[in-house]
């Protein structure tokens, strides 16, 4: 395990499912890093790959799914080559995970307690003792009043802002390097979604975790990414820190996300929320030319052809034909 | 949850009062009961004195309320041709026959529990398919059809088992088969389709993530919830399997209550017939009642309301 690497390493990550129609290539080699206490937002929108990129470093694919990739290591091992044995090891322990609804997320026949206590005991089976404590102690870090009561209830007794709390207590249980967190703010009210987005920084930074974290809302991407990965089609479109991304986002989808954006500013008051025309690719099949084209206000005859590669400027990456020549001729 | 129990409890209650009504009243209107016991070749005055003897020249509802007065006391009345109280006859009888039903019952949910799983584990696989044909092929078979082919080839070609009675185990292993290969399919299809629904659940995903090991994660996560509604069909299977333990228990030679309730009938033996209606039912209202309370168990949703 080194010290300085990153605590997750991706490269050419593919993953394709069977479809009657063919094989769907829901992710498409794609690469990026994630650093020690960094937080790394994967953005896009529904079908673009986001959610199968994540489910694909842990192998919790949906059954028929392939992936493969160039690496793909956790702290240094490699997760591509490790037993599924391993992985469970792994799951749970030195990787948490927190899904979308916390409502179906969690088990409605079994109480929190025995919840989050499970992961306790699996991982830390000399310690099995500890687990009620732990989960107490848990409970009342992700901020959930009476800890103790909720041990004995069940996830239909709490609202959705608490259970999504529960869930993400249950991901913190074995003090797990990474968190994984799959649109966790998105089936929950616009309130509680910044106080769960506060707590997961807060937490983020009390335990030095990574974190990366899934999400359609560029909104969410903004208050905690460190670093922004825009997917489209399957494949990474964008990849820059937070402060280029948001200074100067290079692809044309990326900035047509930013348009997308409701504002509070008075100049934009009044006037129609900017959408992207078009809708998503297919993933069926062969790729050529730039998955975005066909919704594109720039694409020219360049764009049709061959696969377009990933450019890169000082750490921030781009696939377009234009990108870097349109920054450097300004 | 003292009020759900509560509740149905009072819901039974008003079940078994409603089957003593309509088993009373339909057992009078099949016929003439006095002219039955007394047999065609029997003298109008004889009828007439065996309806007097009876009560059966009462108004139907003096007579309910009498017998109703009477099994409230624990007075089921006396048998036309044991001599016996009907009382010792079902107290003598019904343990066999529950003692079989309980045998099928747990021989259909030993194989069916673990085939329905392993289905859904690989829908549409070769296991899959092969357990399907199975569950619809013993789904169709008319039972006491089963009982009979089973006794000609266990009985009489291979000679290895005996076919009538109930005196030692040897004697309950084909009664018990035919009720198991009866009961089964409900029991494995629901698994299957209960699990099929569980192991695609969201909290089977976290389960997964959470690094939990397989089986915990299907018997603990899944089968835990896809056995909610197995609970409460398999203790509504049991009063089917002792409904229909007439045919059953007259195919197989056994003693039990079924065998009695088909005896009394052919003779007539009214105040066997009618404590048999009761027991049945009383005991149909009683599974029902254990498989709310299993079910209010296993669902916490269900336990607060």
């Amino acid at each position: 395990m080194s010290d300085t690497g990153p605590v997750l390493s991706v490269r050419d990550l593919t993953v394709s499912l069977p479809h009657r129609m063919g094989r769907v290539h829901a992710v498409r080699e794609i690469s990026f890093d994630v650093g020690r206490g960094e937080t790394v937002c994967i953005v896009g929108e529904s079908g673009c790959g986001k959610s199968m990129s994540a489910m694909a470093i842990l192998n919790l694919l949906p059954r028929g799914a392939v992936r493969n990739a160039a690496r793909l290591s956790f702290l240094g091992e490699d997760l591509l080559s490790a037993k599924e044995k391993r992985l469970r090891e792994i799951r749970g322990d030195r990787i948490g995970v927190i899904f979308q609804e916390p409502l179906t997320a969690l088990n409605p026949s079994l109480t929190i307690g025995e919840q989050l206590m499970e992961v306790y005991r699996r991982h830390r089976p000399s310690r099995q003792g500890q687990a009620r404590e732990r989960a107490v102690e848990m409970l009342g870090q992700v901020g959930i009043p009476s800890p103790e009561e909720r041990m004995t209830q069940y996830p239909h007794h709490l609202s959705g802002g608490l259970r999504q709390r529960a869930v993400i207590a249950m991901a913190l249980m074995c003090e797990p390097a990474m968190i994984i967190a799959d649109e966790p703010t998105t089936a929950l009210d616009v309130t509680i979604q910044a106080q769960i987005l506060r707590l997961l920084i807060d937490l983020k930074n009390r335990f030095g975790l990574s974190l990366l974290l899934i999400t359609h809302d560029l909104a969410v991407a903004s208050r905690v990414a460190d670093r922004i990965v825009v997917m489209y089609g399957g494949q990474v479109v964008e990849d820059a820190t937070t402060q280029a991304f948001f200074n100067r986002p290079m692809h044309p989808y990326a900035r047509g996300l930013l348009g997308c954006l409701p504002s509070l500013d008075p100049e934009t008051k009044g006037k129609p929320l900017q959408v992207i025309p078009g809708t998503v690719p297919s993933l069926i099949g062969d790729l050529t030319g730039c998955t975005f084209r066909e919704r594109c206000t720039q694409a020219g005859p360049e764009c049709d052809e061959g696969i377009i590669p990933l450019r890169s400027l000082d750490g921030h990456r781009v696939r377009c034909v234009r990108a870097f020549g349109e920054a450097l001729s300004r | 949850m003292a009020r759900y129990v509560v509740r149905q409890l009072m819901l039974s209650l008003a079940v078994m009062v409603a089957v003593s009504i309509v088993g009373f009243v339909l057992l009078r209107a099949s016929g003439d009961l006095a002219l039955r016991i007394a047999g065609p070749e029997a003298l109008a005055d004889d009828v007439e004195r065996i309806r007097v003897a009876y009560g059966l020249d009462k108004s139907l509802i003096l007579q309910y309320l009498d017998w109703a007065w009477r099994v409230l006391h624990g007075d089921l009345g006396r048998s036309l041709f044991f001599p016996e109280e009907v009382s010792t006859l079902i107290a003598q009888r019904l343990p066999i026959t529950l003692g079989l039903g309980a045998l099928g019952l747990g021989a259909a949910i030993l194989i069916g529990l673990p085939l329905g799983t392993l289905s859904a584990l690989w829908p549409n696989g070769i296991l899959d398919r092969a357990v399907l044909a199975v569950a619809v092929l013993g789904q169709a078979m008319p039972p006491f059809w089963l009982g009979l082919l089973l006794i000609i080839f266990f009985g009489l070609t291979l000679n290895i088992l005996p076919v009538s009675g109930a005196e030692s185990w040897r004697h309950l292993v084909l009664p018990t088969l035919v009720l198991a290969i009866a009961t089964m399919p409900t029991i494995l299809r629901l698994t299957r389709s209960g699990m099929i629904d569980a192991l695609r659940a969201d909290y089977i995903r976290t389960a997964k993530a959470k690094g939990l090991n397989p089986f915990t994660v299907v018997v603990k996560h899944a089968l835990r919830n896809a056995l909610i509604p197995i609970v409460a069909i398999a203790a509504v299977q049991m009063g089917a399997l002792v409904g229909g333990s007439v045919v059953l228990e007259t195919v197989f030679g056994i003693q039990g209550l079924g065998y009695l309730s088909w005896e009394s009938i052919n003779r007539a033996d009214f105040p066997v017939v009618q404590a048999n209606v009761l027991v049945l039912g009383v005991i149909y209202c009683i599974l029902t009642f254990v498989s709310d309370l299993l079910h209010a168990f296993l669902d916490p949703r269900l336990r607060e309301q």
